[in-house]
């Protein structure tokens, strides 16, 4: 999706990761930052990489020369000034540099927004195993969505992590580090995407059953694009009187007890969000393709898709009435 | 050893007598012994097999990992596969190997017969083993705990965890209990077991380390005992400490946690770091350079390693400021880590190498290591881990981290020790063979990680999907899976079916320095006789102490009353101070074990009667223990050892074992409480009004129940220093009244917040209020059966004036319960008003 960045290369080929390297195009990796923190993070990272690297050879060479390689002795004396400035004066200089850079970092690349001037905020809702979403502008008007988490380039982004019942963490290496979603407080996280494109974020602290499967794609748009698309979302979809009995049955079946459909009576919360989710990128926080099959098939046996997932099956409806409320919903766009 | 041995001494009848009160005992009596080296060594057996047990575990997570999308396992087995195969390499595998290695080297290393306290020893093991079965065996009825190895709540205490929790958590529990027994016996061992004249700066360097072990065992456990009570009383009855919505906070556990958890991985490092510290003189020809600093910086690196466990929680919201400083240090424990390792490669640089088989694991392990310790610098600055944090980058770095600073060292000494186990070298060619395999596996298996991880894999996935680039990294990684599998099958095969081929050889084939290796494998006594040391190397340094220590020209060369007998000697200096005569061949351990193992299966299964019962029986079963094996009054007040040394053969107050046992484990106990404490000032710092709104157990009843404990402290001090001057009658008398002023204190305490209708369901602060308040009731209760115990002591004739040990053990305990009444009554009853 991004090329390697040419720095990234340069720093593989100095360690003997290069030949790992060849396939650089992952849509989860820190490694190709599209993002302020990330990008910083990945540099720190390639600079420790050689460090590191120079001081276990050198240690290592130390020891095979020591046990192996040497004719002569050292004396007792040389051995001890050895251990001073090997073992303690050594690492205490590198280690006080390496704290001093991190400590500089840390302030900058996490800077709490102002009170008094909010930007946009991007309230995230965790739970097994799904995203809840919610974009809050200055204004104080918001957007529902899920699963997917869209955000313009060239902003800093809050976003408030939270979480509606295990522990969850959120992370989109693309863009920077983790932070985790706890009962019971709030975290704050801000994000700063510098280059456009689709990526993927993933929970990354164990929740249960189905932690695996808790992703979600992030797309980081144009500011331009971004806002006429938050517009867009914050409407009703036009697909909601679509002709067909999907409408019908999502109402008998009382699916709205537990999706929301922004314009209909579907009010639920315990479930995620299905306003638009006709246009959104993936199924399931990121486990499906988006169609009426993929919609159709989790409807029917949600559990076989994600085990543990707390949405019933619906295997005593027929074939035809699945696809009719699968056709419904990915014509919320 | 220049005083002239008295003339007509029969050398052989000595030996004959040493060999009969030592001896092992035979058939299925074997398994009552509880000498050092039988229970080191099934210790020490039972560790590794659950190490197998756990390596198969983490073959079928590579199986499931091989490929992207695969359905080996399901989603809910292989949770219970990541979270046994964490749980028992930690708990199972790691520190139990060296509290194994510890029991079966110490007394020989030391110059003792035996550790102080052979019987708690094997109660220890078995505990280990039925606990280490029961939570092992879960896994084959589904039943495992699934939660991951930290257990972080609230997916720990939801009903998803199901029965598997308990198990983790009972389970564990009574395995920390046999670890904080371990550490007791280790503790009184290094510190007044050692011949006579090895001061401590001539202890060997793994006494050295197992000491700071032992001791940062004792301070590292009872946060995440205290954590699983906590736990477990959310679990079973509904107390909500880690549940927001009443108070709680799920954070408290990872606090609680990882202050055990960080010290954890020093505690599992150091010892390893200790073999290396015998095996790389040896194999340099010389002392070790630098022998205050490696003693130094295993010092420093204990204290570090408890200011560092926020580094597991940088990316749960912390205030920045707080990061920093925990960032500061856990990047600052790498400087005593980095000054042992190169006090090591000074001693090598120093000396003449012979590149043995054991020195070939011991630089293949420094190599890994060293690599997980700089990414372990690298993950302790935060920027850093914020990305790689839960990531299989981590997965790599503890890897690398514990098979490099463990695993590795451990099988170096194996491979030296074994001489002592079996009169046999191990394979050096089987060694090598396996080195390399192992070696290359572990690389090829973990390096790649570190990429994956980096390239957004988190860990505990049981799946992924197949577009994202992690595919063939983690294929390499499971092939190197089976390779490392296939180099631990050799070394398993070499221990146990090729050592019959190799021949018998010499005491002491690598010609090694320190004192165990004048034991003889066949001979249960630990040394012949008791050298005086005066050297770090005594064999190296001492000329004949060999041939002197087998004829029997050293201390305590005899067994004339047909007792096991060692020699206690003061802590500093190690000056003879009293012939201790130990515990012997038994099985109330066996029985102690099973009944209190029995207690915490029933309670997993919420069988209450039959842990009551088990509960009565383990009790009943200690006080036989302590009445028939302990505090006997001997029948001389003084024994020979030779050389002209008389010493007394009891011993009460600071200079009996006992006493430093008791102060030991009070310590123990005093730290568990501690972290309750900081569990109730955890809340009030979270919460602007952190009663939440409930009653308070008011200033009377506490304060009621703290003047109380007061007297029945005093009266138990009374009854000794009574006792001392002859009054034994008023001294019993001074024991009923404390006794019942106890039994009076623990009921004003449980007053405060029955009175007041405390609901330890409804909020968090009546739940961490009755937490304290039920801790020092408890205290109370058992220092009653103390008081009880010792009036029956002194009324059967077994306590008097001149013999009053466990008057002194008992007083030592009221010191510290007095000390948790005072905490606790003060925190409960005035600390609400002073707000």
């Amino acid at each position: 999706m991004v090329p390697c960045g040419a720095k990234a290369c340069r720093g593989a080929a100095l360690f003997v990761l290069s030949p790992f390297m060849v396939a650089c195009s992952g849509v989860q990796s820190s490694l190709n930052p599209a993002g302020e923190e990330a990008a910083q993070v990945a540099t720190l990272f390639w600079v420790m990489v050689i460090g590191a690297g120079i001081i276990w050879a050198a240690v290592i060479f130390l020891s095979l020369y020591a046990s192996r390689w040497k004719r002569r002795t050292i004396s007792e004396k040389a051995a001890g000034r050895l251990i001073l400035w090997g073992g303690g004066v050594f690492p205490v200089v590198v280690l006080a540099l390496l704290l001093a850079v991190a400590l500089w970092l840390m302030p900058s690349l996490r800077p709490f927004a102002d009170a008094e001037q909010p930007g946009l905020r991007v309230e995230v809702t965790g739970h097994q195993f799904w995203w809840h979403v919610v974009y809050r502008q200055p204004d104080g008007a918001t957007t529902v969505s899920a699963n997917e988490v869209r955000l313009p380039v060239g902003e800093r982004v809050e976003f408030q992590l939270n979480s509606a019942d295990m522990i969850h963490s959120f992370w989109i290496p693309a863009l920077g580090g983790k932070m985790d979603l706890i009962p019971g407080r709030t975290n704050r996280l801000p994000l700063l995407a510098t280059k456009a494109g689709v990526y993927r974020g993933q929970c990354a602290e164990f929740c249960g059953l189905s932690h695996a499967l808790m992703a979600f794609p992030v797309v980081a748009m144009e500011p331009g694009e971004f806002r006429s698309w938050l517009s867009d979302r914050g409407k009703p979809s036009g697909g909601i009187e679509a002709g067909g009995l999907g409408r019908e049955l999502f109402q008998r079946e009382k699916c709205g007890d537990c999706h929301r459909i922004e314009g209909t009576e579907a009010r639920g919360t315990a479930g995620p969000d299905l306003s638009h989710v006709g246009s959104r990128l993936t199924l399931a926080a990121a486990q499906m393709g988006n169609d009426v099959e993929a919609l159709a098939r989790f409807i029917a046996h949600p559990g076989s898709i994600k085990p543990g997932s707390m949405m019933p099956a619906y295997l005593h409806l027929s074939r035809e009435e699945v696809d009719q409320i699968a056709t419904w919903l990915k014509g919320l766009q | 050893m220049s005083t002239p041995l008295p003339s007509g001494r029969d050398r052989a009848a000595e030996a004959d007598q040493l060999r009969a009160v030592w001896q092992t005992p035979k058939g299925w009596r074997y398994w009552s012994s509880v000498n050092n080296v039988q229970v080191g060594l099934w210790y020490g057996s039972a560790a590794f097999s659950f190490m197998l047990f756990a390596g198969l575990l983490g073959l079928l997570i590579r199986a499931q990992l091989a490929v992207p999308q695969n359905d080996l396992l399901s989603a809910d087995f292989y949770n219970q596969v990541f979270t046994l195969h964490g749980t028992v390499m930690m708990f199972l595998f790691a520190v139990p190997i060296f509290e194994a290695v510890a029991i079966f080297l110490l007394p020989p290393m030391l110059g003792a017969r035996e550790l102080p306290f052979p019987r708690l020893g094997a109660f220890g093991f078995w505990s280990f083993l039925i606990g280490g079965v029961f939570v092992c065996g879960s896994i084959f009825f589904g039943a495992a705990p699934n939660s991951g190895w930290f257990m972080y709540p609230p997916l720990a205490t939801s009903e998803q965890a199901g029965i598997g929790a308990d198990i983790w958590l009972l389970g564990l529990s009574f395995i920390e209990v046999a670890s904080l027994a371990a550490a007791v016996e280790l503790i009184v061992g290094i510190m007044k077991c050692r011949a006579p004249g090895m001061r401590v700066n001539l202890m060997p360097l793994f006494a050295w380390y197992l000491l700071i072990v032992a001791g940062m065992i004792l301070f590292a456990f009872p946060p995440l005992i205290a954590g699983d009570l906590l736990f477990e009383m959310q679990r079973m009855f509904d107390w909500p400490f880690f549940d927001p919505a009443r108070g709680g906070d799920p954070l408290l556990w990872q606090h609680l946690f990882w202050i055990f958890g960080h010290p954890e991985v020093y505690i599992i490092f150091l010892p390893a770091i200790a073999l290396l510290a015998m095996i790389v003189p040896t194999f340099s020809r010389r002392p070790i350079v630098g022998y205050s600093w490696i003693v130094l910086a295993a010092v420093g690196t204990g204290f570090l390693s408890f200011g560092l466990w926020v580094h597991h929680m940088f990316a749960t919201g912390l205030p920045q400021i707080s990061l920093a400083f925990f960032s500061a240090a856990s990047g600052a424990v790498a400087i005593p880590t980095g000054v042992q390792i190169f006090v090591f490669i000074a001693t090598m640089l120093a000396g003449r190498v012979i590149f043995s088989i054991p020195m070939l694991y011991a630089v293949g392990g420094l190599a890994i290591f060293v690599m997980g310790g700089l990414t372990g610098v690298m993950v302790a600055l935060v920027p850093f881990d914020w990305q790689a944090h839960d990531s299989y980058f981590i997965v790599a770095h503890l890897h690398y981290v514990l098979i490099g600073g463990m695993l590795f060292p451990v099988f170096a000494g194996l491979y030296y020790y074994y001489p002592l186990i079996d009169g046999k070298k191990m394979s050096a060619r089987v060694g090598r063979l396996a080195f390399w395999l192992m070696f290359a596996g572990f690389n090829i298996a973990f390096f790649p990680m570190h990429l994956t991880g980096l390239r957004g894999m988190p860990r505990r996935v049981y799946t992924y999907p197949s577009d994202i680039g992690w595919d063939w990294l983690n294929l390499v990684s499971t092939m190197g899976a089976v390779v490392l599998g296939i180099g631990m099958f050799a070394v398993v095969v070499d221990v146990t079916l090729n050592r019959r081929r190799q021949p018998r050889i010499e005491p002491n084939p690598w010609n090694a320095g320190t004192l165990e290796w004048l034991s003889e494998p066949e001979e249960d006594w630990g040394l012949r006789s008791i050298p005086r040391v005066a050297s770090r190397y005594p064999l190296w340094e001492q000329e004949n102490i060999a041939r002197e220590v087998a004829a029997g020209d050293g201390y305590l060369a005899d067994a004339r009353e047909g007792r096991r007998e060692t020699l206690v000697t003061s802590v500093l200096d190690a000056e003879p101070e009293q012939v201790l005569r130990v515990g012997g061949t038994s099985y109330v351990t066996i029985f102690c074990a099973a009944t209190l193992g029995t207690v915490f299966v029933a309670l997993t299964f919420k069988w209450w009667i039959v842990s009551l019962v088990a509960g009565l029986a383990f009790l009943a079963g200690v006080i036989y223990w302590l009445w028939t094996g302990t505090g006997e009054i001997p029948e001389k007040d003084e024994k020979d050892i030779g050389h002209g040394v008389s010493l007394p053969l009891y011993a009460s107050g600071p200079k009996s074992v006992g006493w430093w046992a008791m102060f030991v484990t009070m310590t123990g106990d005093g730290t568990a409480f501690a972290s309750l404490v900081f569990g109730y000032f955890f809340f009030w710092t979270i919460h602007g009004d952190f009663t939440g709104g409930q009653a308070g157990p008011g200033v009377f009843w506490p304060m009621i129940a703290l003047a109380l404990f007061a007297a029945a402290w005093a009266a138990t001090l009374g009854a000794r220093e009574v006792n001392r001057r002859g009054g034994v009658l008023t001294a019993r008398w001074l024991l009923v009244a404390g006794a019942l002023l106890s039994a009076a204190g623990c009921l004003a305490a449980l007053s405060g917040p029955w009175t007041n209708a405390m609901d330890p369901t409804v909020h968090v602060y009546p739940a961490i209020v009755w937490i304290l308040v039920i801790w020092t009731a408890v205290h109370g209760g058992v220092g009653i059966t103390m008081q009880l115990y010792c009036l029956a002591r002194s009324v059967a004739g077994k306590l008097s004036p001149r013999h009053d040990m466990e008057l002194h053990n008992i007083a030592l305990y009221w010191h510290f319960t007095f000390v948790t009444a005072l905490i606790c009554f003060a925190i409960v009853g005035l600390f609400p008003e002073a707000l």
